[in-house]
């Protein structure tokens, strides 16, 4: 089987990282290979993390209620540099309501607060096809 | 009964319970609080042999303080009920600090966004899509005078949950009070100020861990000679544990914290009954109800043994452990999220049989977004009807004594008193920090947390167990994004209505000071009288500190 390589990614300047390297160290023991960008990643640098190391998926944690922008500048970046068929995924402090406008602009899963990880992995295999 | 024979008897009920377990089971084969200690089927008098009245527990009011600092507790008056709140922009929050002093509220507490917490202006390439979401914005002076516009600084007291840009809103508040005629030594209030925790909790760090230790002590040396009533450092465990410790390392690594902040001053040369008296302290109160009430009651008993055996103080106040607690953000569910009221009560009740100074109750809607009025008045209700309507406030510490607590107390202290020595091992908190060793303790906490949760060995209801086909959706807050466009020209006007030649003279003098060495307080004061932002003010001293970088890893 081919070893998947994620991104995950902390946006803005927001510290709550717990999630994040949990998630990371998840999708790591469970066989991918993992790259993490740490703290305060502007869209721009996380769409050079996701083409310079070659990812099948980008995962971005957000707590900080800066999610709708986040997300979307994200999916149009990753559009405009030509990898937007990479997945985007994301999880953290997003209501309900903002989940469908931000599948609907290209984001493939959003994970909310209780999610079973092995939820998540599945998900995860599922939208890296 | 003599010691031996109850020794004898308590042995015969175990084997003779235990020979029924066959027929009869337990639920678990182990019982295990949430934070890994074992918790045995009955405790008794055999399980605090070494039990001294005088010498582990003492009087309220007394050596070691186990049970509280005060000699009348909550007969004197109940805790500070302090809602820690702040978004959007400072009219918006002044308005719910209007509203929640006029509720009954007894203390302010600024929750800021993170562009402040960060030491950045809300015009920053980072802040985008952050401004005034998790907190209020606050650019300058001009902000702050609106956020406390018609408060009286002389009749409340307000605490700021900043850290490394702490001494910068600490002037800011200051000469919102020189502005209010309210001379400094009638201002009362907290900064958190505690630089440590930031680079493995709560990671709102700007500059370096030694750095950020010299300016916690300006602060403190600052305030010690000009706001006397003033809490310059609240040393904080409540951001350890949502990052995922356990209690153990929560109580460790506070004091650990603590430990470093106290040596930094005595090497300043500060006395220590100068400043320790004015040292507070902040935790967290999770869902094991025993183990949060024990760790409360452990911290006292540690802090005032280390401030008088290891620092030699003299002052009976320089021993005292004050606290602030808050609920446990993180013990809230997005599902089903009334049960959250239920969580944050008994939450509350541990903090309060704990005998904390002050408390912040969350509010049910937190796990998706700041709270509602609605939300934050149910939450400042839970407290208010445990101080007036339970009765649990009549009497001081009144589970000491029980086996169970007294013995769990002892086991908080205990494992508190060894990580510190692992610490202390390493050469102290700054040493433990920069070897990443807090860092990887809470990173195995959280995932062997996480791991329990997933085989349900660790029930959360309507998460894992009891989860409902369908749940109803609440009103949640939502901050317009608008208030990032008009922070942002906010920022302009400050900036065309300025004396900018003074302001970049003021600058110029923090990057001198810090080069120098010396207090950076009495710079600061004189850029933020000037409107300075707060991002060129902490610009200015990254200049010369440096920038502390995420390392990355997990």
């Amino acid at each position: 089987m081919k070893k998947y390589r994620v991104l995950i990614a902390k946006p803005g300047l927001d510290g709550h990282d717990r999630g994040a390297k949990v998630i990371a160290k998840f999708l790591q023991e469970s066989g991918f290979e993992v790259v993490y960008t740490g703290l305060h990643q502007t869209p721009e640098q996380i769409v050079t993390s996701a083409l310079q190391e070659a990812v099948d998926a980008v995962g971005i944690s957000v707590l900080s209620g800066s999610h709708n922008y986040v997300f979307t500048e994200v999916v149009e970046l990753m559009k405009a540099k030509g990898i937007g068929e990479i997945p985007v995924f994301g999880g953290g402090t997003i209501p309900e309501d903002d989940i469908p406008p931000l599948m609907e602009k290209g984001v493939k899963a959003l994970f909310r607060p209780g999610t079973p990880l092995d939820e998540i992995l599945a998900k995860i295999k599922e939208i890296i096809g | 009964m003599k010691r031996d024979q109850l020794k004898q008897k308590s042995a015969a009920w175990e084997s003779e319970t235990e020979a029924g377990l066959k027929k009869r089971p337990e639920r678990k084969e182990e019982f295990q609080s949430l934070s890994g200690l074992d918790i045995k089927r009955l405790y008794t008098p055999t399980d605090l042999p070494d039990f001294d009245y005088e010498k582990n527990l003492g009087f309220p009011g007394e050596y070691p303080f186990t049970r509280g600092v005060q000699s009348t507790m909550y007969r004197g008056r109940f805790w500070t009920m302090r809602q820690f709140s702040g978004f959007g922009s400072a009219e918006e929050t002044n308005q719910r600090y209007k509203y929640l002093l006029a509720n009954g509220q007894t203390g302010l507490s600024v929750a800021f966004h993170f562009p402040t917490l960060k030491g950045v202006n809300s015009d920053h390439q980072l802040a985008r899509g952050e401004v005034g979401k998790c907190g209020v914005a606050i650019d300058s002076l001009r902000d702050m005078e609106i956020l406390f516009d018609g408060i009286p600084l002389d009749k409340v007291t307000t605490s700021m949950t900043v850290n490394h840009p702490a001494p910068a809103l600490l002037a800011m508040y200051l000469t919102v009070a020189e502005k209010q005629g309210v001379s400094w030594d009638k201002v009362g209030g907290t900064i958190q100020n505690d630089p440590l925790k930031e680079f493995f909790a709560q990671k709102s760090y700007i500059w370096p861990p030694r750095e950020s230790v010299k300016l916690l002590v300006d602060t403190m040396e600052f305030c010690a000679k000009n706001v006397p009533q003033w809490h310059p450092v609240s040393i904080s465990g409540y951001h350890i544990r949502e990052a995922g410790s356990t209690a153990q390392q929560e109580l460790a690594f506070t004091l650990a914290d603590g430990i470093a902040y106290v040596e930094a001053a005595i090497e300043r040369g500060m006395d220590v009954d100068s400043f320790a008296p004015h040292l507070s302290f902040f935790f967290d109160a999770h869902m094991d109800f025993f183990e949060e009430i024990a760790k409360f009651r452990a911290a006292r008993r540690l802090w005032a043994k280390i401030m008088k055996e290891r620092f030699g103080a003299k002052n009976p106040k320089s021993m005292w452990l004050r606290f602030h607690t808050q609920t446990a953000g993180c013990s809230l569910t997005a599902q089903q999220p009334l049960n959250n009221i239920v969580r944050t009560g008994y939450e509350a009740l541990s903090a309060v049989l704990g005998g904390t100074q002050s408390l912040h109750t969350n509010s049910f809607d937190e796990a998706e977004a700041l709270p509602t009025e609605e939300a934050v008045t149910v939450a400042l209700r839970t407290q208010q009807i445990l101080a007036n309507e339970t009765g649990v406030a009549n009497t001081i510490d009144p589970l000491a004594g029980s086996y169970h607590v007294e013995a769990l107390t002892d086991a908080m202290e205990q494992a508190a008193v060894e990580y510190i020595q692992k610490i202390d091992d390493l050469g102290g908190m700054v040493a433990a920090v920069d070897a990443g060793y807090p860092q990887s303790e809470i990173m195995r906490a959280s995932m062997e947390y996480q791991k329990s949760v997933e085989t349900g060995e660790e029930v959360i209801v309507g998460v894992n167990k009891y989860i409902a086909e369908k749940e109803s959706p609440i009103p949640l807050l939502k901050v317009d994004d608008e208030v990032e466009r008009r922070q942002i020209e906010r920022i302009e006007d400050t900036k065309l209505n300025r004396d900018n030649a003074k302001v970049d003279a003021c600058l110029d003098r923090i990057r001198d000071t810090a080069r120098s060495g010396d207090n950076l307080m009495e710079p600061i004061l004189e850029a933020v009288r000037e409107y300075a932002l707060l991002g060129e003010i902490c610009q200015s001293i990254v200049a010369v500190y440096g920038a502390y970088e995420d390392p990355a890893v997990f």
